[in-house]
């Protein structure tokens, strides 16, 4: 039964582990932190196998019954999050090794606390310490962001600091209305209260609810809410920037769990409250996520602008509030995520073979070992606009096939289709610009950048890449449980009697 | 009292929203106070305003006050405490890298 306030625990105790050994030397440092995220896939597999059943595990901390105390609740969905965050975790820890750890102290303290907040975050059924791990993940991510250091990063990194501080202020406002509203913070419990609440309260439950939204749209890069995002992702380090493609995802995460849970009462106060909003605002997205990544100069700044896209796309399919909608969500999320991580990586593996080029789209230098990296580009690009025979292909067509059924077919077939092609093109163009359209008298520009990365043996630095391209593979390769995995989580979202009854029997046991 | 209070909370707010609109980074900090302070109030005033209660059920007391907003209110005042330091820091590094405490690092002092 502790099983599952172990991947909290454990990041929590790796971090201050690794904190007290900050004088031992590096190799015990890295050995340590890759052990404790290895351990952490390990946890959520468990975690996986245990609650594939159907079953909703609850942990209440403290031993206190469950509406009084907070409680940590495993289902379908926060188990599914759990090993998607630590699997991204695994490989941007493997190619953060190859260097990335070293620019900094405390690199792999702040990673483990990321970590915490973020498998806390999942985990948790109380809505204050939901806000109590975003806190946590946040300023380990600020931390992290500015990591290595660098104007252009600092500068960044400023406007997403102050930016989330105000997010964080907007949830505490919400959270207190509801608070003073319904008398609870148990997510279960209040999704009980309400349902019988009176009709005065109605409007200030609203006004919470959407306020609440505003702050997970602020979190998910939402327009209007994403202009933070490009220049902090573009400018930070690359692997910190593929564990920050989970970060959006959280804002997703609690945008499903939230609205799906507390406000699905139907016909209730808080039905329909923010379908209005979240397709519309997905399918603009979708759009403007797509025109920046056409518009980049760098292709750090083009898979930023692809991670939003990415979220419009995953929000689209969330919004169209049916089980397979989200089931299709479901799919598409850690496919988007694997590939936007990867593309990151790779990224950097290309810059760093540019000279001072670096990652600008424009035709430089020759890159050393064309054939490997010119051909993972390829393969994560085929993920990323979402052509067959991968994981993209299979995520978009389930969105689109969940959408058939939708008044607003159209609209969402035009948007999403079209925005493909574009992405194709925007791929298309930066490898054939980084690869084809090549300049050899630039050759003499890269002379000293070879010197830098030949101390690193070319596999190490893509096996990451190729684990998280081969984890895109597994997504289509198993296809068949996934899918049948994920319609289960979708059905067990909608129908939260299951949930609330789970946790609020487990006080009456007591 | 109500009154006073919910005034108190939104001249604060509103300070807050106008300050943290501001170009530089000092009055942004400022205002980034300002809205964590009006949410810890609001917090705390959202647990219903008793004067002279014990925060716990006794016989002998005639009410009691909510004693869950002061818990969350106390942790909101660490976490914002602790964010406010990060970002006084990184404002000052921002001033130093780039030469200029305007908050897009462009306008010259």
């Amino acid at each position: 039964m502790h099983l599952i306030i172990a991947p909290v625990l454990l990041p929590l105790l790796a971090g201050i582990g690794l904190l007290l050994l900050r004088q031992q030397g590096r190799f015990l440092q890295r050995s340590l932190s890759v052990f404790s995220v290895f351990i952490q896939v390990v946890l959520a597999s468990g975690l996986l196998a245990r609650v594939s059943q159907g079953d909703i595990l609850v942990y209440s901390l403290g031993n206190w019954p469950a509406p009084f105390g907070i409680v940590l609740v495993a289902d379908r969905l926060a188990v599914w999050m759990l090993l998607i965050t630590s699997l991204i975790a695994l490989f941007s820890l493997l190619y953060a090794l190859l260097g990335t750890d070293k620019s900094g102290r405390h690199f792999h303290v702040l990673f483990q606390l990321q970590l915490f907040g973020l498998n806390g975050a999942f985990l948790t059924g109380d809505l204050f310490n939901l806000f109590v791990f975003f806190e946590i993940l946040l300023i380990a991510s600020y931390s992290l962001l500015l990591h290595g250091g660098g104007k252009a990063r600092t500068q960044a990194g400023l406007h997403f600091v102050v930016i989330n501080l105000v997010g964080s202020t907007l949830f505490l406002f919400a959270v207190g209305i509801l608070y003073g509203i319904l008398g609870t913070l148990n997510m279960a419990d209040m999704a009980a209260k309400v349902s019988a609440l009176s009709v005065e309260h109605i409007p200030l439950i609203r006004a919470a609810g959407l306020l609440l939204f505003g702050v997970f749209a602020l979190k998910a890069a939402l327009v209007p809410l994403h202009l933070w995002l490009p220049a902090a992702y573009a400018h930070t380090s690359a692997p910190i920037a593929a564990l920050f493609a989970i970060m959006t995802k959280v804002g997703v995460y609690s945008i499903l769990r939230v609205y799906t849970l507390i406000f699905n009462t139907p016909a209730g106060p808080g039905a329909n409250m923010i379908e209005a909003w979240l397709l519309p605002l997905a399918l603009i997205t979708l759009v403007i996520g797509i025109l920046g990544a056409m518009a980049s100069s760098g292709l750090y700044q083009q898979t930023a602008y692809l991670v939003i896209a990415s979220v419009g796309t995953l929000l689209t399919a969330v919004g169209l509030n049916t089980p397979a909608g989200i089931a299709a969500g479901l799919y598409y999320l850690p496919h988007s995520t694997f590939a936007a991580a990867a593309c990151f990586l790779l990224t950097n593996t290309i810059a760093m073979r540019r000279g001072q080029f670096a990652d600008r789209l424009e035709s430089g230098p020759l890159v050393s070992h064309m054939r490997l990296i010119g051909g993972l580009f390829f393969v994560t690009a085929i993920l990323l606009a979402g052509l067959p025979p991968l994981s993209g292909f299979i995520g978009k067509f389930m969105i689109l096939k969940a959408a058939l059924a939708h008044s607003q077919l159209a609209w969402i077939m035009g948007v999403v289709l079209i925005t493909s092609l574009f992405a194709l093109i925007a791929l298309t163009r930066s490898g054939s610009l980084l690869f084809y359209k090549v300049q050899a008298e630039r050759e003499s520009a890269v002379a000293s950048a070879a010197v830098t990365t030949g101390s690193v043996p070319i596999i190490r630095e893509v096996l990451p890449i190729i684990g998280l391209l081969g984890l895109c593979l597994a997504l289509v390769i198993l296809a068949d449980p996934v899918i049948g995995y994920l319609q289960l989580t979708s059905g067990q979202l909608l129908e939260p009697s299951f949930y609330i009854q789970a946790v609020l029997a487990m006080g009456n046991t007591r | 009292m109500e009154a006073l209070v919910s005034l108190i909370i939104g001249v604060l707010t509103a300070c807050g929203v106008y300050l943290s609109l501001r170009g530089r980074t000092f009055p942004v900090v400022l205002g980034l106070t300002f809205l964590s302070y009006a949410a810890n109030l609001f917090l705390l005033a959202m647990g219903r305003l008793t004067i002279g209660a014990p925060p716990i059920i006794a016989d002998a007391a005639e009410g009691y006050t909510d004693p869950l907003p002061q818990a969350l209110v106390l942790t909101a005042i660490v976490i914002s405490f602790a964010m406010t330091a990060f970002v006084i820091v990184l404002a000052l590094k921002t001033y130093k890298e780039t030469g200029s405490d305007h908050v897009d690092g462009m306008h010259k002092p």
